[in-house]
């Protein structure tokens, strides 16, 4: 089973969420966010090269040209490889854990398995941003030590920050799905 | 709660049989370990279990049993193996079953003795979370999870999730010890089922370390013996040790070789690690000491390096000259005072002087001095370049004079002026009370302090001057030092073996797990990929990184620029605390 829903992320571009159940113990979330466009890749690139160029014309090295190139190409490499995210996943298995996949636009996935024993709870946090308040789900993880207390606190889709609407679905199913047993099935939306 | 059964891939293949494995009641996960294939008797199946009991302190079993149809279905069979479960009781009995032509497998759980259940778990109460035994037994899971002790006879681990599957398949190595060309009347399907793995060039170097690690062993002990003898403790040769980096890195050095080679057993894989990465460290220290030595030793290049260090030396301190020179004028056109810079100068000129004849006195002994240095590289190039290091300090040795004496004159000025200025406002400064108490002075006092404030504020600009441009000389040579101690402890301190370790086999160090969903079909139990997520490197650098000699640089740069400021004297990094004068 599989639905898709759009969003707007709080810099107006559009988010797909797709939600895919492949057992009541186990669905999975998977954002996408808006792909790199060619107009401001262009216009990063223009700028780049026309600012060397006018470098060049001042001191007529053709050194600085080449070099532009190699920023140019190594800044893009290094943008796709370890900034630009294309997809961020969410996975929740029942009585096992979540598990956190974020797939850079290089391909690189960078993977966070998160045990259910470790999870203490599932919240929405809300943070100042700019002008504006913004909401983002988070995973709050148990202190081995204390009892009480929380070690870490884990931001999910962090990198596609998302309207209110978004969070508030995706904890709902989070947290519906740590609070019930395997004894009981789970509601669906 | 959901049932878990984790099922290794390499039996996915494997003919029917029964699936042994442990069971862990608190996650209602089941971890399959091996397959038992037909035909066996039970009662061996029940001793070969209780012989892998006791050798691992791990509660296996029989879980249920493992149907592989390659034919057309039989009836019988699917009879014979519910009918195992009254002999091999378990709760829950597993029926794991692969059809043919089916990527979608079938599996129940039956609960016997529960009268409130009965029947079977439904097939969507059930997920299949397929593993790679061999990484997950080579694996070593970070941070390690706190293990129960071996020997307190404690039969089920006490790991918490996941990390319980770790420590159920690692401990079974008992289990995986027997293959299909074994005598024996039980046949096992496992990850190396198909013949034992293990590697001649390691079994040999397992054999042979023993006596080589006895022998160095021996030879290291009776080197530090010699180190420690009394004759270098004598007072001015302890002073010379202390201060020489060479000394310091030699004695490191000597510490990594008496732990790579003592005969101990590593007791914990993150020794055994520490003792890989600083072979490793050593290892590659050396190669590039040899690449050295043979560089250095080809086309005479020790002689024409000798050649060139005394013109340089001499270069330097003709430019230091100029340098006196230029400030014994007028310097950017400042006007100082001319009495005290021209004794301030000629001091220093004559130190130069001094330290010229010096070294042409040297001049003749160097080149041999440099050849005996370039053997040292053999040792390492860490000890070479620690010796380049020493070198440096010794032929700057004048600079570090210079700013010896600015910073001592600097500093005598400071403290004067700060003491006059609080006369000049009538104040003094309690020793005893740590504080700036008012006093009165005589009109005599008043006028000699303030005559004193006024000829040490004139003098002031000359020696700041000099003390200005020799700090910046010393601070060159302190970069340059840093530097190459940087290198040094970069080479000392890099966890090499993990590095190699985590690039070419990234499952042996575990960060944690990750899963994939394989394709699912309605009605059918949801089937998972567990993989290995290796260690990010930065994580493995940070963990493994071995301790170097406490060379981290000691002042922030506040406290560096307030030891400059009020004419302190600042040394290298190397220095540790315990050794500053």
């Amino acid at each position: 089973m599989e639905d898709e829903l759009s969003f707007s992320d709080i810099y107006g571009g559009r988010l797909a969420l797709q939600r895919r159940y492949y057992s009541p113990s186990c669905r999975e979330f998977c954002l996408s966010c808006p792909r790199l466009s060619l107009r401001s890749l262009t216009s990063v690139t223009c700028t780049v090269w026309l600012a060397a160029y006018g470098l060049f014309t001042l001191c007529e090295n053709s050194m600085i040209l080449s070099a532009a190139i190699f920023i140019t190409l190594l800044g893009l490499l290094g943008y796709l490889h370890f900034v630009k995210i294309d997809q961020e996943t969410l996975l929740i298995i029942d009585s096992l854990g979540i598990q956190l996949t974020s797939s850079y636009a290089s391909g690189k996935e960078s993977t966070t398995f998160i045990e259910m024993g470790k999870v203490k709870d599932v919240i929405i946090n809300e943070a100042i941003y700019m002008q504006k308040v913004i909401y983002y789900l988070c995973i709050l993880l148990n202190d081995p030590a204390d009892p009480h207390g929380i070690s870490q606190v884990v931001p999910v889709f962090q990198d596609c920050l998302t309207a209110v609407t978004l969070p508030w679905r995706a904890s709902l199913w989070c947290s519906s799905c740590l609070l019930l047993d395997g004894d009981h099935g789970i509601c669906t939306d | 709660m959901v049932l878990k059964a984790f099922f290794p891939t390499c039996c996915a293949s494997a003919d029917s049989g029964l699936l042994i494995g442990r069971w862990v009641p608190e996650q209602s996960s089941a971890v399959v370990l091996a397959v038992v294939h037909f035909p066996f008797i039970p009662i061996q199946v029940k001793e070969l279990l209780a012989q892998v009991q006791q050798a691992s302190q791990v509660g296996v079993a029989v879980l249920g049993t493992w149907c592989h149809r390659r034919q057309e279905p039989e009836e019988s069979l699917g009879h014979f193996l519910e009918g195992l479960g009254a002999i091999f009781s378990h709760e829950p009995w597993l029926q794991l079953c692969r059809e043919r032509d089916s990527k979608f497998w079938s599996c129940k759980a039956t609960y016997q003795q529960v009268p409130t259940s009965p029947g079977a778990h439904s097939e969507d109460q059930v997920m299949l979370i397929f593993y790679d035994q061999r990484k997950v037994l080579l694996s070593q899971l970070h941070p390690p999870a706190a293990l129960p002790d071996h020997q307190a006879g404690d039969a089920t681990a006490s790991a918490c999730g996941l990390a319980a599957v770790f420590d159920t398949v690692s401990r079974s190595k008992a289990l995986f010890r027997s293959d299909q060309f074994d005598e024996g009347l039980v046949r096992l399907s496992h990850w190396q089922s198909e013949g034992v793995e293990a590697s001649i060039l390691v079994e040999l170097a397992k054999q042979a370390s023993g006596p080589v690690c006895l022998l160095l062993a021996c030879l290291l002990s009776f080197i530090s013996a010699a180190s420690t003898c009394r004759v270098f403790k004598l007072w001015p040769l302890s002073f010379i040790w202390s201060k020489l980096s060479t000394c310091e890195q030699l004695r490191h050095r000597l510490e990594q070789l008496t732990l790579i080679f003592s005969t101990q057993k590593a007791e914990n894989p993150s020794q055994l690690m520490r003792k890989a990465n600083m072979l490793v460290s050593v290892l590659l220290d050396v190669a590039l000491g040899l690449a050295l030595l043979s560089w250095l030793h080809r086309k005479d290049r020790i002689g024409q390096l000798a050649d060139a260090l005394v013109p340089v030396a001499d270069r330097v301190a003709e430019e230091l000259q100029h340098l006196l020179q230029w400030l014994m004028g007028a310097p950017a056109g400042l006007k100082m005072n001319r009495a005290l810079d021209q004794v301030l100068g000629r001091f220093f000129l004559y130190h130069i002087h001094l330290w010229i004849s010096y070294i042409h006195l040297m001049s003749p002994f160097i080149e041999r001095i440099l050849w005996h240095v370039g053997l040292s590289a053999c040792l390492g190039l860490t000890v070479a370049l620690s010796i380049l290091s020493d070198i440096i300090a010794l032929l700057t040795f004048h600079i570090y004079c210079f700013y010896v004496y600015g910073a001592r004159l600097y500093c005598l000025k400071i403290c004067g002026l700060s003491s006059l200025w609080r006369l000049f406002r009538g104040k003094k400064w309690n020793v005893l009370r740590q504080r700036v108490d008012s006093c009165s002075y005589d009109l005599d006092q008043l006028f000699i302090g303030t005559l004193l404030f006024t000829v040490l504020v004139f003098l002031l600009p000359t020696t700041a001057l000099y003390y200005l441009v020799f700090t910046l000389l010393r601070l060159l040579v302190v970069t340059v030092q840093g530097l190459i101690h940087l290198l040094v402890d970069l080479i000392n301190s890099l966890p090499l073996y993990a590095l190699g370790l985590r690039l070419c086999r990234p499952y042996r160090l575990a960060a944690g797990v990750k899963f994939r969903v394989l394709e699912h079909e309605a009605g059918r139990p949801l089937r998972l990929l567990m993989q290995i997520n290796p260690l990010p490197y930065n994580r493995v650098v940070h963990t493994y990184r071995l301790p170097s000699c406490g060379c981290h640089p000691k002042h922030s740069w506040g406290s560096l620029c307030r030891k400059l400021f009020f004419g302190e004297l600042i040394y290298p990094w190397r220095q540790r605390g315990d050794k500053q004068d």
